[in-house]
């Protein structure tokens, strides 16, 4: 069964319309990066299978299920989302305690305590962080509580909005590997927006390289590592990556 | 190489804090004569720091002390704020790192550029102009007079950054400071702003000061690297000599980074606490 299925994809915010005719069928358990530059819809794909990019036309189906525009219980279920900056995306006047429990209230799960602990133990965090505010954390402790907040619900997908970006190197690598080890343990599907190749290259299995909101190119990631990308924009973004100059103006 | 350009030696910079003084960078010292030298470091490694200290644009109650901090000559400990003036951006300038942040957002490109350069030149409008046009041209800028025109948000981040560019190096300075002046943008125009700013280092014959924390970036843009952590020098090597670095932390970075060719199942990741300082 396809994790993500997306059919002809239309989003628009307002009356600009930022990604056209999108489809993509991502498998249960696979690893799947979306790259561009900034502006070419990335997020905003993920944004519309969160529901938080109402406006759209064709079909988003999770887990075989259609999914409604709007927000959707169900779908938060299984699929919950991590964002870019974790600086700005943890409110800063809860405690991690409050910012991890306040999915299950929503959803009426029990056991919460129990719950806390272990997705703290998962992500790797100490529990004596529990009771502590965002500003006390680390920028790379801070991706692990949002990354902790995505997995309270025992989701199945993952959508990963530039999880590292806004991290050190040395950080990132720890979120990397954190990312890496968690799909292996709960076999969760990743669909990763970055601009990033070499993390697209360790995490991910399959991508999707996109300009102007359409998908230009859905490569195996064995095809990036060796650099045999077809389409002449992914080769750009390659040469890019590697320090050799673009041969656009 | 004659007496170099710029001349560090052990600089402080310190902050108060509750439990006393805080010091961010420790006693580092450097020479730079008209190359392209590159500073590395992760968050907190005092780096931006280093680069605000040399144009003393630390404010209190930071405090900043050194041993010698001289540039071309000028004891830029002594100068008063009225003589920095007059060599911040004439003679030393500093690309920062985020163009939204850092262009004024109610006035025009073309006028922040006039700006910078009539502050230290007097021209005529004319010449001002056309200053302005050759320069935005020089960054790569196709049609500079449409441009010049318009407001920091009609502008993309790439070409903001290309804006800013253009606006410290119109009054040609001496030694440019960039500090992290692509980590705002996206991966395919970062290579076109280094460019720019490494051919115009090049041809005018400037010092360039690349503050980053992507290592394989400054190897590939300078001529030396020093590696910062914990407001320490902890290692200096000539660029292309990176893969033989010595120290723990620099080894450390350069492992932590994932390739385009990953075939490892685990990033190996820094142990912090065998240098960190805080």
């Amino acid at each position: 069964m396809s994790a993500i299925k997306l059919d002809n994809l239309d989003i628009s915010y307002g009356d600009t319309k930022v990604v056209h005719g999108v489809s993509l069928d991502i498998a249960e358990g696979e690893s799947f990066a979306l790259v561009g530059e900034s502006g070419s819809g990335k997020s905003t794909i993920l944004r519309a299978i969160a529901g938080l990019a109402p406006d759209w036309t064709g079909s988003i189906s999770v887990l075989g299920q259609a999914r409604s525009h709007g927000v959707d219980r169900a779908v938060a279920r299984q699929v919950q989302m991590v964002f870019q900056d974790p600086y700005g995306s943890l409110h800063p006047r809860k405690t991690i305690d409050a910012t991890l429990t306040e999915p299950l209230a929503i959803h009426g799960i029990g056991n919460r305590d129990q719950r806390v602990e272990q997705v703290l133990a998962q992500v790797g965090l100490d529990r004596r962080f529990r009771f502590r505010f965002p500003h006390q954390l680390s920028g790379g402790q801070r991706q692990r509580v949002a990354i902790a907040r995505a997995l309270m619900l025992e989701p199945k997908v993952l959508l990963l909005d530039e999880p590292t970006s806004a991290l050190d190197v040395s950080v990132q690598a720890e979120i990397l590997n954190l990312l890496k080890r968690l799909r292996r343990e709960q076999g969760l599907t990743y669909l990763v927006v970055t601009h990033n190749l070499p993390v697209v290259s360790f995490l991910c299995d399959r991508l999707a390289v996109m300009r102007f909101g359409r998908i230009v190119e859905v490569a195996d990631v064995a095809q990036l590592k060796h650099g045999a990308l077809v389409e002449p924009y992914s080769q750009e973004l390659l040469a890019a990556t590697e320090g050799r100059s673009s041969v656009v103006a | 190489m004659t007496a170099p350009m710029l001349s560090v030696e052990n600089l402080r910079v310190s902050f108060p804090t509750h439990r006393g003084r805080v010091e961010v960078v420790k006693g580092i010292s450097f020479e730079l004569g008209r190359e392209r030298l590159g500073i590395v470091g992760e968050s907190g490694s005092g780096k931006s720091m280093t680069g605000r200290a040399i144009l003393k644009l630390i404010r209190k109650p930071g405090l900043v002390t050194a041993d010698r901090l001289e540039f071309d000559g000028i004891d830029l400990r002594a100068q008063s704020e009225k003589q920095m003036r007059a060599i911040r951006g004439a003679r030393i300038s500093m690309v920062m790192q985020d163009p939204k942040f850092s262009l004024n957002p109610v006035m025009t490109v073309g006028e922040q550029i006039a700006e910078a350069l009539v502050t230290h030149e007097k021209l005529a409008r004319r010449e001002v102009e056309e200053r302005i046009e050759a320069m935005l041209h020089s960054v790569r800028i196709d049609d500079p007079k449409r441009v010049a025109g318009l407001y920091p948000h009609e502008v993309s981040g790439g070409m903001g950054q290309r804006v800013m560019i253009a606006m410290m190096l119109i009054p040609e300075p001496e030694l440019l400071i960039a500090d992290e002046p692509t980590s705002a943008l996206d991966v395919s125009v970062q290579a076109q702003v280094l460019d720019i700013i490494d051919d115009l280092v090049t041809s005018k014959g400037m010092g360039l000061i690349l503050i980053s924390h992507d290592l394989n970036l400054v190897s590939r843009y300078c001529d030396r690297i020093l590696v910062m952590n914990a407001g320490t020098v902890v290692e200096e090597c000539a660029a292309g000599q990176l893969d033989q670095a010595s120290h723990p932390y620099t080894r450390g970075l350069l492992a932590a980074m994932p390739t385009i060719n990953e075939s490892r199942d685990e990033l190996p990741v820094l142990d912090r606490n065998q240098w960190a300082g805080t």
